[in-house]
């Protein structure tokens, strides 16, 4: 089920070679659908409108901020708070990882509340791409800063615990990038499908109050993203047992 | 068609039985936020922050249950085997 009458549904014309399946494999494989063409088409367009924002405010930017680098500075500030208050005052080389995750997957959630445009969160692929970042960077962050002593956590406090700790902790971390992932795409995919529902039924004044219901969804799942990474990163940085 | 029906009848049930846990949960704890800042009302902005995140994190075992519920009726799997009987029983 595609979404209807996109303002960029040229681009499934243009894309459409990705649709077709490759037959030099044994059993032929598509690459993508045209749900899969419209998220990576909005996924693009998100990162021009981020790109063009922050060297606009680049270009002009001064001592007596004007007011889009005010508030620019606001949000960036209010991030960087959050991270410090989580993660102490190692956290700070995190920003940039965390803020980009953060302002990406805002901005992905807002443009799906405009009529014509379809959020890239709303595909499952989008939302596992980032949770296996936050998932890998975790790791990466341990072995960077405890060496391969890192694995000894998963060991537990004790070692005659180990056998029992083992599957415990692989589980627990295993599903880490499960639940970010199918929280974030739970939420924005269910909010397109009761949209397409309501409008299939009573397309005059019902859907605002989903539509409302979906501003709140956007910033709440942004920020609880947000804060599971802080929190997933800290958890790896912090003193093993 | 009993395979169409026992989807249907498995999204619906799984559905309505899968909130009840999440829904519970969720009111107690909008209530213990509550009950905190009438006791307090000066620490309402950091309950609030709390409160969301447990609701986020609540809420997000009730999606589990609606992706469950969307793939068994959209993105089934045994689509094609279902398919293959009735059009060899058909026969």
């Amino acid at each position: 089920m595609t979404h209807p009458y996109l303002f960029l549904q040229f681009f499934r014309e243009l894309l459409s070679p990705l649709t077709r399946p490759f037959t030099f494999t044994k059993y032929p494989l598509p690459f993508t659908n045209e749900a899969g063409i419209d998220a990576i088409v909005h996924a693009w367009l998100v990162m021009a409108i981020l790109i063009v924002l922050a060297l606009l405010v680049r270009s002009r930017i001064s001592k007596i901020p004007g007011s889009l680098q005010n508030f620019m500075e606001a949000c960036i500030s209010w991030i960087e708070n959050m991270i410090v208050e989580n993660m102490g005052e190692r956290g700070r080389s995190f920003f940039p990882l965390i803020a980009t995750l953060a302002l990406f997957i805002l901005f992905s959630n807002i443009i799906g509340l405009i009529p014509g445009f379809y959020p890239p969160t709303a595909n499952l692929n989008t939302t596992i791409a980032l949770a296996v970042i936050v998932f890998l960077s975790t790791h990466v962050v341990g072995i960077r800063e405890h060496g391969f002593k890192y694995f000894k956590h998963f060991l537990g406090p004790v070692w005659w615990l180990a056998p029992a700790m083992l599957p415990i902790e692989i589980i627990g971390h295993l599903s880490r990038p499960l639940s970010l992932s199918f929280r974030l795409f739970g939420n924005m995919n269910g909010h397109e499908l009761i949209l397409l529902i309501f409008f299939g039924l009573v397309p005059f004044l019902v859907p605002l109050p989903m539509m409302m219901m979906g501003v709140l969804v956007a910033f709440l799942q942004t920020f609880v993203f947000m804060l599971l990474s802080i929190i997933y990163i800290q958890g790896s940085l912090e003193e093993t047992h | 068609m009993l395979f169409i029906t026992i989807c249907i009848l498995a999204a619906g049930l799984g559905m309505a039985i899968g909130v009840i846990g999440p829904g519970i949960g969720m009111g107690n704890a909008i209530k213990a936020a509550l009950e905190g800042t009438a006791r307090n009302p000066g620490v309402y902005g950091k309950l609030l922050t709390t409160m969301m995140i447990g609701l986020a994190m609540i809420e997000s075992l009730a999606i589990y249950v609606l992706v469950i519920c969307l793939i068994i009726l959209y993105a089934n799997p045994y689509k094609e085997v279902a398919l293959e009987l009735a059009r060899s029983v058909v026969k």
